[in-house]
């Protein structure tokens, strides 16, 4: 079933954040980790211990530079994944109906069993979020976790994604952003958080909180009141010392 | 995108067979009996050799058989379809012209449409990805049908139509060409889109997200050079429209009409060659790679 | 819509073990997965102090790690030339035997002989313990070439460290500042903390001449010069004092900045604190104007009050800080351009500080009572805090730097109060408390007492009789006085010149000295297997433990293998660097969640066997029986004092089970191993902060065994020992220091911070600073044998400021010879623009031997990866007199990694990055190529 369902039941989804993702890629390896023990084939590496070591990774995380008009460069680390579009291009082009985005929750998922590994859907997706496995020959990508976030082998804290719950700096937040009231989205909208690639029309479920405003500390003036001297002839200070201590 | 040379010679060869079928079908030369045979047996060995070699890049093609059933969705699914019906149209018409010289013309030219149709969502696969703005055109499938067509006429001995064909896809291909240079560009899909951090100042990619290699990386970052590809282009029309065209003008004679032929599909492959070289795919923004 | 019917609930593992990781020192909390007896996967412990859940990259790597292809196997014996990798696989049996035949001579002639220096090491408490026992005075672990000045800074300072020893008030902080830290020991916790806070909108400052990782996600970022911090701290202390934004109360009740200090400059004791006879610090009482202990009850010191007696003027601390730091020089417009930083932003900085620490106070409603005995209905609440790590300790002057750090923190009031900094159990521990360092020799018996300490003055000094360094490192003597950590980086080099004395064997464990723990890689590579003119090698034997294949192995003669850190039994001792939270006494242990397959041993499992064998005290019984079986026995019963041992929890008390203090329990490491591999006590709330001074809190660490007594001390703004080696160096005492140290001492060992240039000498036409900085991802040298790890950090760039490219010439992946005075490398570029505009830098050991971790011949790591280390040297070019001083802070002796600088041209790209070595013969098998890794498939 490669066409897309009209409207799923949730839309479950991640909301990264940042302003305040250090770039440690822990959620990339936990991604790994996880992954590489549960839904389909392991995510494997070639010439791992060589010369051009290369491997199947659901999560990765870039960094970028930005240099605004004024003021310093900043760094921006950016981790991505499937992002679960609501208008997943990776689906509808699939051709065996191996991709598909589920109804009760909107992720989308491989079903590695009926996959030729024919790579159109990794071709489609504009975000970089399928990898071919090249040891098993077939598409991967992020689950969502799918098999842990109803998990009833877990306790229930943990039924959520393994990249959510690792992340040190909690720059990662799962949920519903089809519930206008979960946390998810409230976070969204406080946030201001936003599309990747909107003109793709790809209307991705994850979000990107974008980072703050940076090196904005207040101008001198506005503090200037907070270091006026004390006294301004030198070798005062010890006689405002003993009235300040008078006040104590 | 990373040029595979399996997928080249599939959307090159298929495109010739099938369009070698379209003329057949519409019964262009007319054909019966060992001519048939052997014009039939030319297009089939182009069509499903390209077919085949097409499965080369399939991770699993022992599973083929269900790339037939997302055809309501699925381009890729509906040329699997397509492909198959105009194949078996096709060898039903051609096996009336070899063994019984009968042309049954409705079947004939409902297989050269089906044929056309194939070339068409080979076409649309490419077409439909916006994620390949040089691709995502609606001169791509015009591209591909063009060509198709030209070749087919070529194949077919069809001098005049072949010239005329030729010609009208060298036109499209310079459009194409043309186009597609802008297409990334006009996509509005840059750096500041694919990380929305343009609002802060201009971005640049700093570290990728690993030192080596990856799948995205080999698949769809491939970068030409622009003079490279300048050169490739002049040759590649060269060879596939003013080389078979001047062959083609002049008396006609076979040996002539095979360099014509030859020439040509070496220009297709080379223009194929580029049409996936020089394709630049946005998840490439991500690394910094355009 | 006919979706495949997925099982959403599929069995995780069999069976979690929940243990501790080792991927880095964090020491963070791990569920070990296991399918059919083997690791699965590996998730943080949501019920640990540390952790809370989260982990890292390396922990997540854990599995990777732990079935690494370049484990070691088997106990090896060198049969190849030192340097090599040529080995062959011995017993166990053999591998003691020939031990103990290099060592039990030379314990029973001359245990200085034995050199015995640990590097990655949580159980120093254990391995110094057996040093002792063997007798040498010649053993430290790798505190003096990490972070030693930001350690002992702290404890002569405030009792207490940043390192992993304290941490900000994450609940409440509203301000934190950042200096020089890339990733820290208290990695995880750092990254929480910062997540909490931002996500509570409190600022960030990030102060590093490099914007990556924490400093990028800072609101404000400082891109200072590097090895100027001082300086800019300094300014701030000058602004906030001359505008008199200090916590004058704070001041004067719980710091020395009341204490009366000597002021006649022709005393023997001229800038001591005045004591009276118990040795008590005095102050002037604001009430009764009298001279008075500081501790008396009720006493109101006077922060600027004077006495004079016998004609010597006395004056507070205080005065001199004012005196010191008032002055112009420490102006912003006066340091602004060294420190790279506009004036009125190091303005703007303090003036943030000041506002937020005074106008953004908070009490919190806990009632308590402090050492004076006067009872506070509130706890007062100063939300700023500030961290630091290496970007400030590893300069030449980063002693005084981070000196300067705790006194702006001191006088802002923020250290142990609501938002600000907070000790983690063991601390607050003042330098006075801990032992001082010990070098007392008897051949064939122990050492007289433990290793490293904390000096006081001159007469703590390690020397021999004849005025000569006792220690192989040069430790504690007038080169660098106060180096309570030892200095590893100088072992071998002068184990090598015999200076101050030749050795015979080299013990070390978990440390890849002939690689990138090394200054001055190449040279070191050439005294490891440099021959005397008998055709010995001129350091005689090399003893080493290491689990994996490192660079390290192929420069030992006999290689102890160790299991890997799922395999053994670990100990993480309140008596060493546990995992406390500042609300916590907390320690933990690790211990075999899988038996390893390998013959192997945890090391200090085989210790006790070696120290068995040796017939060390501690090591047998009475009747010459082996004492200990392994590490776990050890941990289980060993008793440091009555009633102490390595671990607090679930100790053997009179009434039955009971924390802190008790007998060993014989079944304490599974009640460990029940509670998920650790053990917490919560300080009660009301003691829980201005511990050094509370009264509930030093009497629940004496309940606890932390101290055998309450402890309160005030903060030293003023480090008198450091006045003390002044003196000397004056001229005062009969401990003198050697006459070309005497300007030195005096001009650097300022008891109140200053800040002084680090360029180095011989430094002329090197200008560009060359820094490194930890990966998130990996762990020094060892992440790279980690076949997920590697893919990320596979190799390392140079990155240049956009300014340096251009002015280069360069585009990225252009090369260029990078030289410093001491070497040459030639190495790939990138381009950096959020980067200090006179700085490069690299991601720190990421270039690998060939031949090395179990990799490719081929391997990037090997072929286009690099160390700076090659242009670090361990002493500085000679100086006009042909001295050579050791590239170190002159007063703790911690290698200044930071201070090179150097010099950049374009170049040809060469084959490989160089310098290139020949690969070294791999002791373990060829790894496999690909992984497709699942278990219980
Ligand atoms: N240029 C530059 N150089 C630096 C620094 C810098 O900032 N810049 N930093 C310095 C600092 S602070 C430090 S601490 C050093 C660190 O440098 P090292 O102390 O050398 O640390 P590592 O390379 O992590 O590992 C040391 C050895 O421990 C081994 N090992 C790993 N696990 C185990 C185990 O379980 N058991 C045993 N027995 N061995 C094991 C590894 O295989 C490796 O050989 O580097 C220093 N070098
Ligand atoms: N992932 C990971 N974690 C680790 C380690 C590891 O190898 N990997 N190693 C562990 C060890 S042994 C240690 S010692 C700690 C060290 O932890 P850190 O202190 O964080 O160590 P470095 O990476 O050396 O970071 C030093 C930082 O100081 C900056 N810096 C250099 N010079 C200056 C200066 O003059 N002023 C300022 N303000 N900044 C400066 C550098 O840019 C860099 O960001 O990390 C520990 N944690
Ligand atoms: S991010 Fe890519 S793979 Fe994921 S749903 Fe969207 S298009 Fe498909
Ligand atoms: S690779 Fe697999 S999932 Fe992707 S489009 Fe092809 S068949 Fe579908
Ligand atoms: S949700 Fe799960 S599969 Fe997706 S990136 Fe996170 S860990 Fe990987
Ligand atoms: S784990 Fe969190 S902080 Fe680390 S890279 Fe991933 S999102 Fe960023
Ligand atoms: S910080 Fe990472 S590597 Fe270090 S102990 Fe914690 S989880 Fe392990
Ligand atoms: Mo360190």
């Amino acid at each position: 079933m490669t066409t897309l369902p009209d409207n799923t039941e949730k839309k479950l989804g991640l909301v990264i954040d940042l302003d305040t993702c250090v770039g440690c890629h822990a959620c990339v390896i936990s991604c790994k980790g996880w992954n590489t023990e549960n839904y389909g084939a392991p995510l494997s590496d070639q010439d791992a211990y060589g010369g051009n070591p290369s491997g199947t990774f659901l999560n990765r995380v870039h960094s970028y530079e930005v240099q605004p008009e004024e003021g310093h460069a900043q760094l921006i680390h950016f981790p991505k994944s499937c992002l679960h579009c609501e208008d997943a291009p990776c689906v509808t082009v699939c051709p065996t109906g191996a991709s598909y985005k589920r109804v009760e929750d909107g992720i989308v998922l491989v079903n590695e069993s009926d996959c030729i590994g024919c790579g159109l859907c990794a071709w489609a997706c504009p975000y970089g979020a399928r990898e071919m496995d090249m040891e098993e020959k077939v598409m991967k990508k992020c689950t969502l976790c799918v098999d842990r976030i109803y998990n009833e082998n877990l306790p229930e804290v943990d039924r959520i994604p393994s990249c959510v719950r690792t992340c040190p700096a909690g720059a990662r937040h799962f949920g519903d952003l089809g519930d206008p009231d979960s946390d998810v989205s409230q976070l969204v909208a406080e946030r201001g958080g936003v599309d990747l690639m909107p003109e793709q029309g790809t209307r991705p479920v994850n979000k990107y909180l974008p980072p703050r405003p940076k090196d904005t500390m207040p101008e001198i003036d506005v503090l200037a009141p907070f270091l006026e001297p004390v006294v301004q002839e030198p070798g005062g200070f010890l006689g405002w010392l003993d009235k300040a201590l008078e006040k104590l | 995108m990373h040029p595979a040379p399996s997928v080249i010679a599939f959307s090159t060869f298929s495109g010739l067979g099938f369009g070698l079928l379209f003329w057949l079908g519409f019964g262009v030369p007319v054909v019966s009996g060992w001519s048939a045979f052997a014009f039939f047996t030319i297009a089939y060995l182009l069509a499903v050799g390209g077919l085949i070699s097409s499965t080369f890049h399939l991770g699993h093609p022992e599973r083929a058989l269900k790339a037939f059933t997302q055809w309501r969705s699925s381009w890729l699914s509906r040329e699997g379809v397509c492909a198959v019906a105009a194949l078996i149209v096709m060898a039903i018409y051609g096996a009336g012209l070899v063994f019984f010289d009968a042309a049954w013309q409705p079947l004939g030219i409902l297989g050269a449409l089906l044929s056309l149709g194939t070339v068409f969502t080979t076409a649309m696969i490419y077409t439909q990805l916006k994620t390949v703005p040089r691709w995502h055109q609606s001169l791509t499938p015009v591209y591909f049908l063009s060509l198709s067509l030209a070749g087919g006429a070529l194949l077919a001995g069809q001098i005049t139509w072949a010239v005329v064909l030729l010609i009208a896809a060298g036109a499209v291909q310079i459009a194409t060409w043309l186009l597609g240079d802008r297409a990334l560009k006009q996509s509005g899909t840059d750096i500041a889109s694919a990380t929305q951090l343009g609002g802060i100042g201009k971005v640049r990619a700093f570290e990728p997200p690993h030192t080596g290699t990856n799948y995205l990386l080999r698949e769809f970052v491939f970068q030409i050079g622009r003079k490279h590809a300048q050169k490739l282009r002049v040759i590649s029309f060269g060879l596939m429209v003013v080389l078979p065209v001047l062959l083609l003008l002049l008396p006609f004679s076979h040996l002539l009409a095979v360099v014509a032929v030859l020439a040509h599909v070496a220009g297709v492959l080379a223009s194929r060659w580029l049409f996936f070289a020089e394709a630049e795919h946005v998840v490439g923004l991500y690394y910094g790679k355009r | 819509m006919n979706q495949p019917k997925l099982n959403l609930s599929p069995k995780v593992s069999d069976e979690v073990r929940k243990t501790t990781c080792y991927m880095c020192a964090c020491r963070c909390g791990i569920n070990v997965h296991l399918k059919e007896g083997k690791v699965a996967y590996i998730e943080g412990n949501r019920d640990h102090p540390v952790n809370k859940g989260v982990l890292c990259a390396k922990g997540s790597a854990g599995i990777m790690q732990h079935n690494a292809p370049a484990r070691l196997r088997a106990p090896l014996k060198r049969v190849g030339p030192r340097g090599s990798g040529e080995f062959e696989e011995i017993s166990w049996d053999e591998a003691y035997q020939i031990a103990a035949d290099w060592l039990g001579p030379i314990r029973e002639s001359n245990p200085e002989k034995l050199a015995f220096f640990t590097g990655r090491d949580q159980s120093q408490s254990f391995t110094s313990l057996w040093a002792q026992a063997f007798g040498t005075p010649n053993y430290a672990a790798h505190g003096g070439f990490c972070s030693v000045n930001m350690a002992a800074a702290g404890i002569y300072t405030m009792g207490g460290a940043f390192w992993e020893f304290g941490q900000p008030d994450w609940d409440h902080t509203k301000l934190f500042m950042l200096f020089g830290v890339a990733e820290d020991h208290d990695s995880n916790p750092i990254k929480m903390g910062i997540g909490k806070i931002k996500g509570r909108g409190a600022r960030v400052i990030g102060v590093n001449p490099i914007r990556t990782g924490y400093n990028a996600v800072a609101d404000d970022w400082v891109g200072i010069t590097p090895g100027t911090d001082g300086l800019f701290i300094l300014s701030m202390i000058h602004c906030l004092m001359k505008a008199g934004k200090i916590d004058l109360h704070y001041l004067a009740q719980y710091t020395d900045a009341p204490v009366l200090v000597n002021n006649d400059e022709k005393s023997p004791e001229f800038g001591l604190y005045l004591r009276d006879e118990d040795g008590k610090q005095l102050v002037m009482d604001r009430v009764t104007k009298k001279l008075t202990p500081y501790d008396q009850p009720g006493v109101k010191p006077d922060l600027s009050a004077t006495y004079r007696a016998k004609g010597v003027t006395h004056r507070p601390v205080f005065h001199k800080m004012a005196e010191m730091y008032l002055s112009e020089d420490y102006a912003p417009e006066a340091v602004a351009e060294r420190c790279g930083l506009p004036a009125n932003r190091i303005r703007a900085i303090a003036s943030e500080l000041a506002r937020v620490a005074f106008e953004e106070a908070f009490e919190l409603e806990h009632k308590w009572t402090d050492f004076r005995g006067e009872t506070h209905d509130t706890m007062i609440g100063r939300p700023v805090s500030f961290h630091a790590m290496r970007g400030i300790s590893a300069h030449a002057n980063g002693f005084q730097t981070c000196r300067a750090l705790h006194v702006l923190q001191i006088i802002l009031g923020t250290v142990e109060v609501p938002g600000g900094f907070r000790f983690k159990p063991p601390y607050p521990k003042p330098a006075t408390a801990h032992p001082k360092p010990h070098v007392g020799m008897t051949p064939g018996g122990p050492l007289n007492g433990p290793h490293l300490g904390f000096v006081h003055g001159p007469d703590d000094l390690a020397l021999k009789q004849d005025g000569t360094p006792a220690r192989i490192d040069k430790a504690f003597t007038w080169e660098n006085p106060m180096s309570s950590h030892g200095l590893m980086h100088m072992v071998i080099s002068n184990a090598h010149a015999g200076d101050p004395y030749k050795i015979d064997t080299l013990f070390m464990y978990m440390a890849n000295m002939s690689w990138n723990s090394s200054m001055n890689t190449g040279g070191v590579m050439q005294m490891l297997t440099d021959k005397d003119e008998n055709d010995n090698y001129v350091i005689r034997h090399i003893i080493y433990s290491d689990a994996y294949s490192s660079e390290m192995v192929a420069y030992a003669d006999l290689i102890l293998p160790d299991t890997t850190y799922l395999e053994r039994h670990d100990c993480i001792s309140l008596l060493d660097r546990p995992i406390c939270e500042a609300d916590a006494a907390a320690d933990a242990i690790r211990w075999p969640v899988v038996e390893p397959d390998r013959n192997v041993k945890g090391f200090q499992s085989a210790l006790c066997d070696l120290g068995a064998k040796l017939g060390l005290p501690g090591f047998v019984n009475e009747d010459g029986s082996q004492k200990y079986a392994d590490y776990a026995d050890y941990i289980t019963n060993h008793e440091r004092r009555p009633g102490i041992g390595p671990l607090a929890g679930w100790r053997m008390g009179a009434n039955g089970l009971q924390h802190g203090r008790g007998g060993p329990n014989e079944g304490q490491l599974d009640s460990y191993i029940r509670n998920g591999g650790f053990f917490a006590e919560h300080i009660p709330d009301g003691a829980n902060y201005y511990k050094p001074w509370n009264r509930a809190y030093q009497d629940w660490a004496v309940k606890l065994g932390l101290y055998d007594s309450p402890q309160p001390y005030l903060f030293s703004l003023y480090v008198e020992p450091m006045r003390k080696f002044q003196l000397a160096a004056e001229g005062h005492g009969d401990r003198q220091p050697p006459e070309h140290l005497r300007e030195r001492i005096k001009a650097t060992m300022s008891p109140l911070p200053i800040w002084y240039e680090t360029d180095q000498q011989g430094n002329e036409g090197f200008t560009i600073n060359a820094l490194t900085q930890r990966p998130m991802a990996m762990y020094h040298s060892w992440g790279s044998q980690n076949a997920w790890l590697r893919q990320l950090h596979g190799h390392n760039p140079l990155y240049l400021p956009t300014k340096l490219m251009r002015q280069h010439g360069l585009s990225d992946g252009d090369w260029v010879r990078v030289s410093s005075p001491h070497g040459e490398i030639t190495v790939p570029v990138m381009e950096m623009a959020s980067l200090n505009e006179n700085t490069v830098w690299t991601w720190n050991a990421i270039g690998k031997r060939k031949g090395a971790w179990a990799l490719d011949k081929d391997a990037p790591e090997a072929t286009k990866g690099f160390l700076l280390n090659h242009l670090i040297h361990e002493l500085l070019p000679p100086k006009a007199d042909g001295m050579r001083w050791a590239n170190s802070d002159p007063i703790t002796g911690q290698a200044a990694w930071f201070d090179l600088k150097v010099r950049i041209e374009k170049s040809e790209a060469p084959r490989e990055a160089r310098p290139e070595y020949p690969p070294l013969k791999s002791p373990v098998p060829q790894a496999p190529e690909n992984l497709a890794w699942k278990v219980g498939k």
